[in-house]
């Protein structure tokens, strides 16, 4: 904790000051404020650090390599009998896949819901749906994954597709994507729609045109957070897109590997070196998705700054 | 193209709430007139009724009827925006969209209302930016953003915004308050070549300008706190502020009030 400094004493000019002293305890108070605060920062970072450590450390040789990113998991050998690691294409391409339709189911329910929540929502309906989004966004996963098994499965008799876990997926983002929307959309100042409409535009235009280009970038992050956030969510994997090895750029037929099902998935023979090479090759590149993920949103933002 | 606006016994609610209450006078077409009054009193509250931008805050709602050239903008079949397109507004604070650039600004109400024919469109913007005032200034640098501004060419800006649809009246509520003396000149004077082809009516709180810029003069007052606003007389600028009829409005304008 080298980076407290101790509290000055009021060393000023002598003789009589027409200010007070810095009262002794209050300076006490703010060292050990300061003190915790930091201490608390640093709680919360050593976790942080050591995930990142633990996983990038061990997950290197993986990423650094090309066949991890050209092939899938073809020609696997049972555990124990394998002697290469092989790729995980297959799991990376199939996250993006379905992330990605995820984001096209939910983005534009999400959007309109915010749109509507602080643009056009008054009274006992606004507070309903603004009640709604709330439980949304505190339903468990895998409860949206047996609620989305039990629409297609059960009550359709349907056949599973990698599809389905889009759909439960796009039940968490949501509400994520509606709340940062909403946040974004309040941002706008009122004055921007007043001077919208007096020129004579219609409040839809208005809402086109002028607010929702202002709050853009701010929407944008918002989205990718949710993108970020879908890509490793895993149980409705489990429940909805049986894992595959093997590469699938379909989403409507067969299965489909992701990262997450693959880090599970070889996790059950994590004894075997190869298989937990795997393992943390995976968890790597999902951090690593997540991370270019970010950094795009940041990139986006600073693209379409809005002049102040 | 200036209108006459004739407003009668209007009272204007918000919620249950009694802001201002029996509103009656005549704005004259080609002329500036001024709403002065202390604070609270209503008078952006009835500029916002004569191109009803009140009814944005929601309960808002009036009583009585103002007239455009005997066209009442609250009848049933009549259309807010449309009403907008016809009696355009300035705001306190100058607020130019802040994802466009100058030219874009000026082309907003163009382009959010359909017309994207790009000699049209340039054709407005230089003549609307002349117009208020800004072209000579801004003329090299149409594609910067319209924030990159000072304080008074950002409210010329929207001067030139508003005047670029071509209403019929324009409303400023305050239009200087939040600039400096040269930029509150700048726009005094561009009041008084505008008033030769709009009906302007104005707020404001400095008495001096009201003198400076208004043909006319209105004084706005409360009876007591949480009682409606009311007008409490309308007549030529000069006779407002040298000869008033009523002792309230002496008061006010002598720095006795209150």
């Amino acid at each position: 904790m080298s980076t407290l400094t101790a509290p000055e004493t009021a060393a000023g000019p002598s003789g009589p000051s027409q200010f007070s002293h810095r009262s002794g305890t209050r300076g006490t108070k703010n060292v050990i404020a300061t003190g915790v605060m930091w201490a608390a920062f640093l709680v919360a970072l050593v976790p942080l650090a050591w995930i990142m450590w633990v996983v990038l450390s061990k997950g290197w040789d993986v990423l650094a390599s090309a066949t991890w990113w050209q092939k899938d998991q073809s020609g696997a050998l049972p555990p124990g009998f394998d002697h290469a690691v092989r790729g995980g294409r297959h799991a990376v391409v199939g996250t993006l896949l379905m992330a990605t339709l995820t984001s096209v189911i939910a983005v534009p329910i999400a959007v309109l819901t915010a749109i509507y929540l602080v643009e056009y929502g008054r009274g006992r309906t606004a507070r309903l749906v603004s009640f709604m989004v709330d439980i949304l966004s505190g339903i468990p996963s895998i409860v949206a994954a047996l609620f989305i098994f039990a629409v297609w499965v059960t009550t359709f008799g349907l056949k599973l597709v990698p599809a389905c876990a889009s759909l439960a997926l796009a039940m968490l983002m949501i509400p994520v994507v509606t709340r940062s929307t909403e946040e974004m959309l309040k941002l706008v100042p009122n004055e921007l729609r007043e001077a919208s409409y007096a020129l004579g535009v219609p409040k839809w235009r208005t809402i086109v045109k002028v607010v929702l280009p202002t709050a853009f970038s701010g929407i944008v992050t918002g989205v990718l957070l949710g993108f970020a956030r879908v890509a490793g969510e895993t149980a409705p994997l489990l429940l909805l897109a049986a894992y595959s090895p093997y590469l699938n750029q379909n989403l409507f037929s067969g299965s489909m590997g992701a990262l997450p099902t693959l880090i599970n998935n070889q996790f059950l023979n994590i004894a075997d070196p190869i298989s937990a090479d795997r393992v943390w090759g995976a968890a790597a590149t999902l951090i690593l998705l997540v991370l270019v993920i970010n950094l795009l949103g940041r990139l986006v933002g600073r693209f379409a700054k809005v002049h102040r | 193209m200036a209108k006459r606006i004739d407003v009668k016994d209007l009272d204007i609610y918000y919620g249950d709430f009694k802001a201002v209450e029996g509103v009656t006078m005549t704005v004259e077409p080609r002329s500036v007139t001024a709403f002065i009054g202390p604070s609270g009193c209503g008078k952006s509250t009835v500029l916002r009724t004569l191109n009803r931008m009140h009814e944005v805050i929601p309960g808002a709602r009036v009583h009585g009827s103002v007239l455009l050239d005997d066209q009442d903008l609250y009848a049933r079949t009549v259309d807010p925006v449309g009403v907008r397109r016809t009696v355009g507004m300035v705001f306190q604070r100058p607020n130019p969209f802040p994802t466009m650039s100058i030219r874009d600004n000026v082309a907003a109400g163009l382009r959010l209302n359909g017309i994207t024919s790009k000699s049209k469109v340039n054709e407005v913007v230089e003549k609307s930016l002349r117009g208020a005032n800004l072209w000579n200034e801004v003329k090299d640098r149409l594609d910067k953003p319209g924030a990159g501004l000072s304080g008074g060419q950002q409210q010329r800006l929207c001067i030139a915004r508003a005047i670029a649809v071509e209403p019929q009246v324009l409303l400023m509520d305050e239009p200087c308050s939040a600039l400096d003396p040269i930029s509150t000149l700048a726009i005094e004077d561009l009041i008084n070549e505008l008033k030769s082809s709009y009906t302007i009516v104005i707020v404001t709180h400095n008495m001096q300008q009201a003198a400076r810029v208004s043909d006319r003069t209105a004084f706005f007052n409360l009876k007591a706190t949480g009682e409606p606003g009311r007008l409490v007389e309308i007549d030529d600028t000069h006779k407002i502020f040298n000869n008033p009829t009523q002792q309230a409005t002496e008061d006010y304008i002598s720095g006795r009030f209150g």
